[in-house]
């Protein structure tokens, strides 16, 4: 009988720090202590903590194991598998009461800081199901919605309650995702089909790859009462070749279900018939575009179309179609089964339900969270991901990658959903939360961005392939100390047209980052261009290093690491030091910093 | 599968198995696991308590897990009852036969076995 479970991530973040290893070290271990058939090892989704893993979770006390290696792996199974007795040293707490584990008080995943404020709907089962074995995810209510749906729904009741729920579409649009459905289910054609844009390319994005991990019929599920609601009878998930784990495991999820009977011909004896393909991306962000997307999965080059007509009435194969991202998918099941009012009981009058975020940059938990819409930025960043690391001060968070903008720290108390963010010039975005300290420099942020679109632009309209170009020339200028006051101005400018004129999303929101980062952060641009600084001292062409020769006492530490021997022994001997001070030439300092970092005596500034 | 039976059926039995990943229970069993407690027999008496939980159907309201050395070791195995809002039971020397005897009167039936209660012991 099994008593126990040893639940290991198996996502992409602790796979690559040897989550792999360490479940054969349990395996082994547990065999060796003579407990295989009492503890269970399951191989999970994401948990959300990347930034602690290998996480190791143990059931039923739930103790949270985190930065585990295969060495510490025979003490859990002999200590706390075998004895019972937890191994403080591994526990992570962030509950702030430290005596919990010197008291052996059980610190459990969910009284952490990081879970508790956390609603969990699209990742419920990440972390917590084996993705691998479609029972675990029929014991945690799945394919039930979808039961529901094929014996007492009709597709318009269908419909109607993803309407009702107010569910929008988490890709980054927002559309609501209900009428999406309802524009393309009454139109006639011999061949609908479902799509699953699952192309996750904003950098620092990594939500659908969690869900396609950890909680991979979730999105079968889904798909396939999106295809009832509408009336198609094919589906296709277009994820990235860069996925590995994720199809692998989608593909595994396919196979179960097919063999379940779950997807196929005359599902629950309905005479409903549903079947679903993957197609592999080979990583161009433009697919994430749906035109692009589509026009990818009919094996053709990347490259958006002009819409109207826009995919409800001639998508795939100029057949109708819905697209659907993998989080917007995710929501459906749990829709159906609890209703629509639960869902819109959750977030803000037009933005209802959960977001995750990909927590990135300058915070402690790098992660996945998910939280109701309408929680503050504050929330998000202090109290969930643990705020900014060396105690420094928070700047500005930039939402929604290449394509949204940033939020500067005086509106770090906004709400945050689809309304909130737009109204201040940023854009929700697929979720990828990128958070910035007061070391950043929000011009090299900006020209980051631009520098993405610019490689990732597809070609084919003129205001995008050249546009993007020119602005990226720009700020190089500004960021070079060579810009103007007027060339601000035809940043401006030229931003605009871009987002005017250019035919696909990618184009109209490539200007985002600059524009907002002019409106928050126009003094640093003009600092750049008036003054011939960087404020925050990243733009390499705007900053010198300088050794204050009174505070060197000439131990040569910096000249002995300079990669450029741009440092040197002068002949000027401080007041009360031995031996005389070094002095940069800044003609061939290269501005790496290294001397900096390791001067013991803060003589070295940077200006 | 072609019936709603059938999945339920699926998630009777598989529930029993991830009821395990899930917080929040009612009744908590804990069994000391230390070396004093395993070299008294705590591993077979932790076995009966996880197997008799389980085929009485009371795994979604009880979770049997293993504690470290609770300080009496003279009186091991140890078993001891949480739940919230009542006072902690503690079982002394106990053994597969009363640990089956324990899920039965007092996980299920909601009696409290005085007999093998430390307050009953003659120390």
């Amino acid at each position: 009988m099994i008593r126990a479970h040893v639940l290991i991530c198996g996502g992409t973040g602790c796979t690559s720090s040897g989550s792999l290893d360490i479940q054969a070290a349990f395996a082994e271990n547990i065999e060796k202590a003579g407990l295989s058939e009492e503890v269970k090892v399951v191989q999970t989704g994401c948990f959300g903590l990347c930034a602690l893993g290998p996480v190791v979770i143990v059931y039923p006390d739930g103790t949270f194991y985190s930065r585990v290696t295969t060495d510490d792996v025979k003490e859990i199974v002999e200590e706390h598998l075998l004895k019972g007795r937890i191994v403080e040293r591994l526990v992570y707490n962030d509950t702030g009461d430290d005596n919990a584990e010197k008291a052996n008080v059980n610190v459990s995943l969910n009284d952490t800081a990081f879970y508790k404020t956390q609603n969990r709907v699209v990742l419920r089962n990440c972390g917590v199901i084996d993705p691998e074995d479609i029972d675990e995810y029929i014991a945690m209510d799945g394919y039930a919605a979808l039961g529901k749906v094929l014996t007492e729904m009709t597709p318009e009741d269908v419909i109607k309650c993803v309407t009702d729920s107010g569910l929008r579409g988490r890709g980054g649009g927002g559309f609501p995702t209900g009428r999406k459905w309802s524009l393309c289910a009454p139109n006639k054609a011999p061949q609908k089909y479902v799509v699953c844009n699952a192309d996750e390319g904003d950098p620092g994005a990594f939500m659908d790859r969690s869900v396609l991990e950890g909680d991979p019929h979730c999105l079968i599920e889904a798909m396939t009462i999106a295809g009832y609601a509408i009336g198609a009878t094919k589906g296709f998930v277009y994820v990235r070749a860069e996925y590995p784990i994720a199809v692998k495991r989608l593909q595994k999820a396919i196979d179960q279900a097919k063999e379940y009977g779950l997807l196929g011909k005359n599902i629950f004896d309905s005479g409903f018939d549903f079947d679903l393909e993957i197609r592999l991306g080979a990583g161009a962000f433009v697919c994430g575009e749906e035109t692009a997307l589509m026009t990818s999965i009919e094996g053709n080059r990347g490259e958006p179309r002009p819409r109207p007509p826009y995919p409800a009435v001639k998508g795939l194969y100029n057949s109708p179609t819905v697209e659907n991202n993998v989080e917007t998918f995710a929501n459906i099941p749990q829709i159906i089964l609890r209703g629509a009012e639960w869902f819109a009981s959750m977030g803000t009058e037009n933005s209802k339900g959960t977001k995750v975020f990909a927590l990135g940059g300058n915070i402690e938990h790098t992660g996945l969270v998910e939280i109701p819409m309408g929680t503050t930025l504050r929330e998000i960043i202090h109290e969930i991901g643990g705020g900014i690391p060396n105690g420094k001060k928070f700047k500005a968070a930039q939402t929604g990658g290449p394509s949204g903008g940033c939020i500067p720290a005086d509106l770090i108390d906004t709400p945050v959903d689809y309304d909130n963010l737009t109204a201040i010039g940023c854009m929700m975005g697929s979720g990828g939360l990128i958070v910035m300290d007061e070391d950043s420099c929000m011009v090299d942020m900006a020209k980051f961005f631009l520098e993405f679109t610019v490689d990732e632009s597809c070609g084919k309209c003129t205001p995008c392939r050249v546009g993007t170009k020119r602005l990226l020339e720009l700020l190089d200028k500004i960021t070079m100390g060579k810009g103007t006051i007027e060339d601000i101005d035809r940043l401006e400018e030229l931003c605009n047209y871009i987002k005017q004129n250019s035919l696909c999303g990618l184009g109209q929101t490539a200007p985002n980052p600059v524009l907002a980062t002019l409106k928050f952060f126009r003094d640093e641009y003009i600092a750049h261009v008036v003054d011939k600084k960087c404020p925050a001292g990243v733009c390499k062409d705007l900053v010198s290093f300088v050794i204050d020769q009174d505070k060197c006492i000439g131990c040569g530490m910096c000249a002995r690491n300079c990669p450029a021997d741009a440092i040197t022994k002068t002949d000027y001997i401080a007041p009360g030091h031995k031996l005389p001070s070094y002095v940069i030439d800044a003609e061939k300092c290269v501005k790496c910093g290294v001397c900096m970092g390791n001067c013991k005596f803060k003589a070295i500034e940077k200006r | 599968m072609k019936t709603l039976a059938e999945l339920q059926a699926i998630k009777e039995k598989m529930k029993n198995k991830v009821v395990l990943r899930e917080g929040g229970e009612a009744i908590r069993v804990v069994v000391g696991m230390a070396t004093c407690g395993i070299s008294a027999g705590a591993r077979p008496v932790l076995n009966t308590l996880v197997e008799e939980v389980n085929n009485s159907g009371l795994a979604s309201k009880v979770t049997v897990s293993q504690t470290g050395c609770i300080g009496l070791c003279q009186y091991e195995p140890i078993v001891e009852i949480i739940e919230a809002g009542k006072e902690k039971v503690t079982y002394v020397k106990i053994d597969a036969e009363k640990a089956k005897r324990i899920v039965k009167e007092h996980l299920d039936g909601g009696k409290v076995v005085t007999e093998f209660t430390i307050a009953n012991q003659n120390a």
